[in-house]
């Protein structure tokens, strides 16, 4: 599952057309407050309120990197229809984690996709929240620092998504987002979990300030 | 005609940039003005060769362009307003309905169904879908907001393009001119407003909704731009005597227009709608003169010349 996945003309293709769509329906630029590139690879990790979040950060990102960044969705609503399983494995490439095991195994199938020097975007709430609150982080996100020391944490301030797409709508409205890449997390060796993810959560709160 | 007339406004571009350029070169560092004003030039050049495509490539290109402005522009106004996740059914059918069918309306030249689709069909569909939708909290401000901005952002704007509809005895094939004139109006008044504002103005008019709005600048742009529209009579269905009087119209009902849409940015607390357009702001900032002047300029001319 985590092996890079090869992407045929098509579906690179449809992948720029989601992306130049995704940029007409929220308009949102992209604001970057930290370097746009790295050498290394990266977490890009954002708050989530809705099923655009994904493709919304995805299409921020410029297209060299974009092609070496691959999204962590959820295999139970992403593998339900042929539809859904081909635009997951083929268009965005991206990594399914089964949400009900998760533990060690997503965290290996991650780490894996890191070590061969591809991005992720990560959605550290878990679940979809009402737009207005960031969650508590669940422990992923540490657990793939630990085992991918080299990987730079990148937090990413997404705003309205939810009134663009919001939980049980199908068709988004076009609202303006907002999307600002933040800089990547320092690196603190030894720090205890919970104080290493609610640092991570501080650091994507404080990109809501213009 | 048309082409001589788009060259003359390619010539006044020429001729501001390169006063802005001068004025960048002679202030080091330059002030916040000198660059916001060399962006707006930058930008106008974009706008112009936008509009220019457009209106030579006839009806079509008419029409697409004032679509796409409309979708542009509600999306600005929705993102401002803030909408409640009640309203979802609703804006998209303001959005994906409401929006394309009024211009395909134009297109396919019904204008019957054109003037009533939105304040009657849309004006009642939407508090019904809204009604659906089982929120009642702010049941008729949010209805009423939705409402309005189709009005605005679609409705009134469609006016513009409308004008390739009319029927005007010795002017067939030519409207995309009343285009081009209510276009240049309305822009002209705003330019001119500001700048004769930050010459002599004074005495402001408003003071709460837009601080740089001046009478000195009311009166020194709108007489300007009355002056350019008058200029141009040769080029419409008017004498120089109506040129006159439909340019004064275009530039005050628009002064009208830039007013109201100050006071909704200032009461949600922004000053600009968007960031689409250097130096200038959004959309919606560049149009909401156009918005308001479209429809009335539309009605006058089709009152008194069809």
């Amino acid at each position: 599952m985590s092996g890079a996945v090869a992407q045929s003309r098509a579906d690179a293709a449809v992948a720029g057309s989601l992306a130049g769509l995704a940029r007409l329906l929220t308009g949102a630029v992209p604001v970057w407050r930290g370097p746009r590139s790295s050498d290394r690879p990266r977490v890009y990790y954002a708050n989530h309120s809705s099923h655009f979040d994904a493709v919304t950060v995805w299409a921020g990102l410029p297209p060299e990197l974009r092609s070496r960044t691959r999204p962590v969705a959820a295999a139970d609503y992403w593998e339900k229809t042929r539809l859904r399983r081909h635009l997951a494995a083929r268009v965005f490439r991206a990594v399914l984690i089964d949400r009900a095991g998760g533990g060690p195994a997503a965290t290996q199938e991650m780490a894996a996709v890191l070590r061969e020097g591809d991005s992720l975007i990560l959605f550290p709430e878990g679940t979809r929240g009402d737009g207005r609150e960031v969650a508590p982080f669940k422990s992923g996100l540490h657990h793939l620092a630990v085992a991918v020391p080299e990987a730079e944490l990148v937090p990413v301030r997404l705003s309205n998504l939810n009134r663009v797409l919001p939980k049980g709508e199908r068709v988004p409205v076009p609202v303006i987002a907002r999307l600002v890449f933040g800089e990547p997390l320092a690196v603190v060796p030894g720090e205890p979990k919970d104080a290493m993810l609610t640092r991570a959560r501080q650091a994507l709160l404080a990109l809501e300030e213009r | 005609m048309l082409l001589r007339l788009l060259g003359a406004v390619g010539a006044v571009l020429v001729v501001a940039t390169v006063i802005g350029r001068v004025l960048r070169a002679r202030s080091s560092p330059p002030s916040e003005t000198v660059v916001n004003l060399n962006q707006r030039i930058n930008a106008w050049w974009v706008m112009a060769v936008v509009f220019a495509v457009a209106v030579v490539t006839g009806p079509a290109g008419t029409i697409v362009l004032f679509a796409l402005l409309s979708f542009l522009a509600m999306r600005e106004f929705v993102t401002l307003v803030e909408s409640s996740r009640a309203d979802h059914r609703a804006l998209l059918l303001a959005f994906f309905v409401a929006l394309p069918v009024q211009y395909a309306l134009l297109a396919v030249q019904w204008y019957g169904l054109f003037s009533i689709l939105i304040p009657v069909y849309a004006f009642l569909l939407i508090p019904a879908v809204l009604a659906l939708a089982g929120e009642t909290t702010d049941f008729l401000r949010r209805t009423a907001t939705i409402q309005w901005g189709l009005a605005t952002c679609v409705y009134a704007l469609s006016y513009a393009p409308a004008l390739l509809l009319l029927d005007i005895d010795g002017f067939d094939g030519r409207q995309g001119l009343l285009v081009f004139f209510l276009v240049l109006v309305v822009q002209a008044s705003d330019v001119l407003q500001y700048v004769a504002g930050k010459l002599f103005g004074r005495h402001r008019i408003a003071p709460r909704v837009s601080p740089n709005k001046t009478w000195e600048g009311f009166v020194g742009g709108v007489a300007a731009a009355t002056g350019i529209g008058t200029a141009l009579w040769w080029a419409t269905p008017f004498s120089p005597w109506q040129a006159a009087a439909m340019s004064l119209l275009i530039a005050v009902v628009g002064f009208l227009g830039g007013l109201v849409m100050a006071a909704i940015k200032r009461d949600r607390g922004v000053k600009d709608y968007g960031e689409l357009i250097p130096g200038h702001g959004g959309v919606m900032d560049r149009i909401d003169s156009l918005v308001f002047a479209a429809p009335v300029f539309f009605h006058a001319t089709r009152f008194f010349f069809q």
